[in-house]
């Protein structure tokens, strides 16, 4: 395994290798015979001619992007590796190699990352990609913390590493160079930006829970607004010179601050709209559906650009926004073609940077070694940030319901990489207005290899140790495991109960005000009308539904109705669209025209079926020989919502493979409080007598009627008629579900 | 903080109930707020409809159990007296807490969080988990796909395991025999590894590709 590794890793460089000096040396050659070119000294016909020049360009691109992609290939041959040090880390050192293959070729660095590529080429997917997928309700309900951290905790970083340097500096501790207050702010202003693009590829392999994780996320993605602004603000103030800086241009800055950020997110959300908007009318051309929302998205980014506000924050609130809406609008293939291609754009953007900044770092002009100010930096960066993480925790904590412990502040803190973003910045300043760029290159670069490399690599052990320390983990039996999921079942009920997440007259407001006009403005007529008949007509058909299966078990005995018989069979699923299509003409009749939305895609995206189906699959007789209990546990306990919850991911696509997990459990669910109305008005305690009927039964058939509990049980139908209370309960489930 | 003192004075009895449950202030209006929104017809109570109507409950396999276990055995609506009382018991051990025999137990003791979690599989309440009660549990915990014999076949060999007076059910005591972190784990937590689970689900995955 380890020798197969091996060979591919030389296999594949060696093939760049050769590639590459092949074309270097056809480059040299045509370039010789470029003088001599077209014209009258063509002696014949050549048949075929080796045209270079004609397709230079993008056959580097293409074989770039090649070249990234087998990297990927072999950092992801073994598992092992990749568990311990991240793929980012990894892809960093075949960059090295790369790097130093390329320059021992041209003994010049022909190929590194330029501020241009990256910024208007590799980053805007990254970012979309993460605005497309973020999960909005995390995000909002935790942004004022996000905000802080971002805003403050990045100024913070700033002026504090920049202001420290600057202090060494003028101790004598970097020797003789060449910069000033300024510049040292400014360098602490790019230095200071947490990377998402890094922060994701560490995470990804680190399982923290969902609160840290959008701390962190959203922190890495809003503090893009105010690297920009600084970055611009004291880049003026660099070439205005010391001496012009007043009172008057610092509130400029602090103006420019709330212009960029607000700014950059009002495009991105001018932009969402016009997505929508777009989706909505798309539905003659759905081929090309998915070609809008792309090309759209880096639209916002570059008018941003365009507009000098932050293009990041546009470009994050574009996807954030639009999400809902396209996800409805679209047909259900185009919404997986985005997800997909918006994961292969990013991942392979991720998967370029990551070798480009290993490559650029193979390039002997931009070294330049000093190690006070290197080292200096290193640490700065190191402690303030923990400091920082630290104090403004502190500060939250006072604001919040359930305080950010000390392990997460301590994640928090150590899991603040930096990354291409900061190298971006760097690359591009003026090297006759900083005559120390490449000091400063030189160092943003270490400071990247430090935290993606060492800190990366060394975040899932702290974790591990961190956790380890609470909890040890040893071999448990049955009950013990049967015990540990009933307490997160109970755990995730509780909080559903006690509403975690809070309830807020502002957000209420805004619900109401998103679902009368947003949705009826940005949804497509047909996607939303089905939202609202179909819960309507699901309300009207349950009803019916419903009675008919009560009466049907008044007609039976209740406990009859409890095995397995083909004519208590109510599925919803099937009868609601039996019925669907006679309602349908009725909302065809309001100029809905040849509308045709898919049922299926309705029903899966909106409706969970409630099917009271009574059958179940019958499992072969070898499987009831032997088993393992344990085993059984472990592979069928269902799971819960804490394993289940929605993470960001860059590498995977959820398929959502909970879903029928929930549809199980709903359905039972429904059933057993259907069951229990029922046996309220029968008089009969349902539990035990379902016991005895089933030993009755003969082994093979098999039966899953459930021993109902339920807390309807409790309630005794007053005044009104069974049916009544069922129909109040079902509209009461169904109205609040959607 | 002038809107909390106002939300406080309009529950009656609040400093007697802090007292008991040993929520701030901040917390029981949060509480509150939750409560009076769930609380559609402002009648002061909560019906079981009310807590069925929170969507997400119908999803958790034991969602109706744990809406049981607010309403006292005989009681048909619950106030915010009670609603807040049963969520105590998940409030994060007071560690400093001075073990005095002669002072009733808190409610959010690890004692006490294993006796609510005892109450949700003992639904008689006779003080003992039996077969058929530990059996309901587990179908509703299991995957449909697991057949009667198999359900049986776990419950039996679970009341086996940790069944230590033979008496084919398992009592509180023998309940509790519990490592001490398990119990803690009734607490609201955002740590940083409230995601536990994320091991077990990688060696079942493995199970699955050796059979």
């Amino acid at each position: 395994m380890a020798c197969r590794t091996c060979l591919w890793l030389l296999g594949t460089t060696f093939f760049t290798c050769t590639v590459r000096l092949v074309v270097e040396g056809v480059v040299g050659s045509n370039h010789s015979q470029a003088g001599g070119g077209h014209g009258s000294s063509i002696s014949g016909i050549q048949i075929v001619t080796f045209k270079w020049h004609h397709v230079e360009a993008p056959y580097l691109i293409a074989l770039w992007i090649l070249v990234a992609g087998v990297s990927k290939m072999v950092v992801e041959l073994n598992h092992n590796l990749t568990s311990v040090i991240p793929e980012s880390a990894l892809l960093i050192i075949i960059g090295w190699i790369l790097g130093g293959i390329i320059y021992g070729a041209d003994k010049m660095q022909t190929f590194t990352l330029t501020p241009t590529v990256f910024f208007f080429y590799l980053l805007p997917q990254v970012i979309l990609d993460a605005g497309y997928f973020m999960p909005n309700k995390l995000f909002f309900s935790n942004m004022g913390a996000i905000l802080v951290y971002a805003v403050i905790g990045t100024c913070w970083n700033a002026a504090t590493v920049g202001l420290g340097l600057w202090g060494c500096w003028l101790g004598g501790a970097m020797g003789d160079i060449d910069i000033g207050l300024l510049q040292f702010l400014l360098f602490g202003s790019l230095i200071a930006a947490v990377d998402p693009v890094a922060v994701i590829a560490v995470f990804e392999e680190v399982h923290v829970n969902e609160v840290l994780f959008i701390m962190v996320f959203g922190e890495s993605l809003l503090n893009d607004g105010v690297t920009v602004v600084l970055f611009n603000v004291f880049d003026a103030f660099v070439s205005l010179g010391g001496a012009e800086i007043d009172a008057v241009e610092i509130i400029k800055g602090i103006i420019s601050f709330f212009v960029v950020a607000f700014g950059g997110s009002l495009v991105g959300i001018i932009f969402a709209l016009l997505i929508s908007l777009l989706t909505r009318c798309t539905k003659n051309i759905q081929i090309i559906e998915p070609g809008f929302i792309f090309i759209l998205g880096y639209l916002s980014y570059l008018t941003a650009e365009m507009l000098s506000l932050s293009a990041i924050l546009s470009i994050v609130f574009c996807g954030i926004c639009c999400q809902k809406y396209i996800n409805a609008n679209m047909d259900e293939r185009s919404v997986t073609t985005v997800r997909y291609v918006m994961k292969v754009l990013a991942n392979g953007s991720e998967t370029i940077i990551f070798v480009f900044l290993g490559i650029s770092a193979i390039d002997p002009a931009v070294w330049v070694w000093n190690t006070g100010f290197i080292l200096l930096t290193l640490l700065f960066i190191f402690v303030f940030r923990f400091i920082g993480v630290f104090l403004l925790t502190w500060i939250l904590n006072k604001y919040r319901l359930v305080p950010l412990e000390f392990i997460d502040q301590v994640v928090m803190s150590y899991g603040g990489l930096r990354g291409a973003v900061a190298y971006g910045l760097v690359a591009m300043l003026d090297e006759n207005k900083f005559k120390e760029k490449n000091l400063m290159v030189s160092t943003t670069l270490i400071v990247v290899y430090f935290t993606v490399m060492l800190q990366g690599i060394t975040m899932k052990p702290l974790v591990t140790w961190l956790k380890v320390k609470r909890a040890a983990v040893t071999e448990l039996t049955l009950a013990e495991k049967i015990q540990n999921r009933t307490f997160d079942h109970m755990l995730v009920a509780i909080e559903d109960i006690s509403g975690q997440i809070g309830h807020n007259y502002m957000r209420d407001k805004w619900h109401n005000f998103e679902e009368r006009w947003l949705c009826w403005f940005l949804m497509k007529p047909s996607a939303r009308k089905s939202r609202d008949y179909i819960f309507n007509i699901f309300h009207q058909l349950n009803l019916k539904d419903a009675m008919s299966y009560v009466k049907e078990g008044e007609r039976r005995g209740s406990l009859a109705f409890v095995r397995n018989e083909t004519k208590a069979d109510v599925d919803f699923n099937k009868k609601f669209r039996a019925s669907f299509s006679e309602i349908m003409p009725d909302i065809m009749a309001d100029n809905m025209g040849p509308d045709h939305v898919p049922l299926s895609s309705i029903l899966q995206d909106i409706v969970p079926s409630v099917c009271l189906d009574m059958h179940e699959q019958d499992l072969t007789m070898r499987e009831s020989e032997d088993f393992n209990a344990h085993h059984l546990l472990q592979q069928h306990l269902y799971r819960g919502r804490k394993q289940h919850r929605h993470r960001y991911s860059r590498s995977h696509l959820e398929t959502n493979r909970d879903e029928n997990e929930v549809q199980e459990i709903f359905q039972r669910t429904m059933r057993s409080r259907l069951e229990s109305f029922k046996s309220a008005k029968m008089g009969v305690a349902p539990a035990k007598k379902i016991q005895t009927k089933h030993q009755k039964k003969d082994k093979p058939q098999k039966v899953r009627g459930e021993g109902t509990f339920s807390p309807f049980l409790h309630v005794r139908p007053h005044s009104h008629p069974l049916i009544g209370n069922v129909m109040c309960m079902l509209c009461n489930f169904m109205l609040c579900h959607f | 903080m002038g809107s909390t003192n106002s939300t406080l004075s309009k529950i009656p009895n609040v400093e007697e109930l802090m007292q008991e449950t040993g929520f701030t202030p901040a917390h029981i209006v949060r509480l509150y707020d939750r409560f009076e929104a769930l609380d559609k017809e402002k009648t002061g109570h909560l019906r079981p409809q009310d807590f069925g109507a929170i969507n997400r409950l119908a999803m958790n396999p034991i969602g109706d159990r744990i809406i049981g276990a607010f309403f006292s055995p005989g009681q048909e609506t619950v106030d915010f007296h009670s609603f807040v009382r049963t969520l105590a018991h998940f409030r994060p051990v007071d560690k400093k807490r001075p073990k005095d025999p002669s002072m009733p137990e808190p409610v959010n003791s690890r004692t006490s969080k294993l006796k609510f979690a005892f109450q949700l599989y003992d639904q008689d309440k006779d003080g003992k988990i039996s077969r058929a009660e530990l059996l309901q549990v587990l179908r509703s915990m299991l995957e449909m796909q697991v057949t009667e014999e198999q359900l049986e076949s776990i419950a039996d060999r679970t009341i086996q395991e940790a069944d230590l007076d033979k008496d084919d059910a398992i009592s509180f005591e023998e309940f509790r025999k519990v490592p001490p972190a398990r119990a803690l784990r009734l607490t609201y937590q955002h740590g940083a590894f409230a995601a536990q689970g994320t091991q077990n689900t990688k060696t079942c995955k493995v199970h699955a590709h050796r059979k």
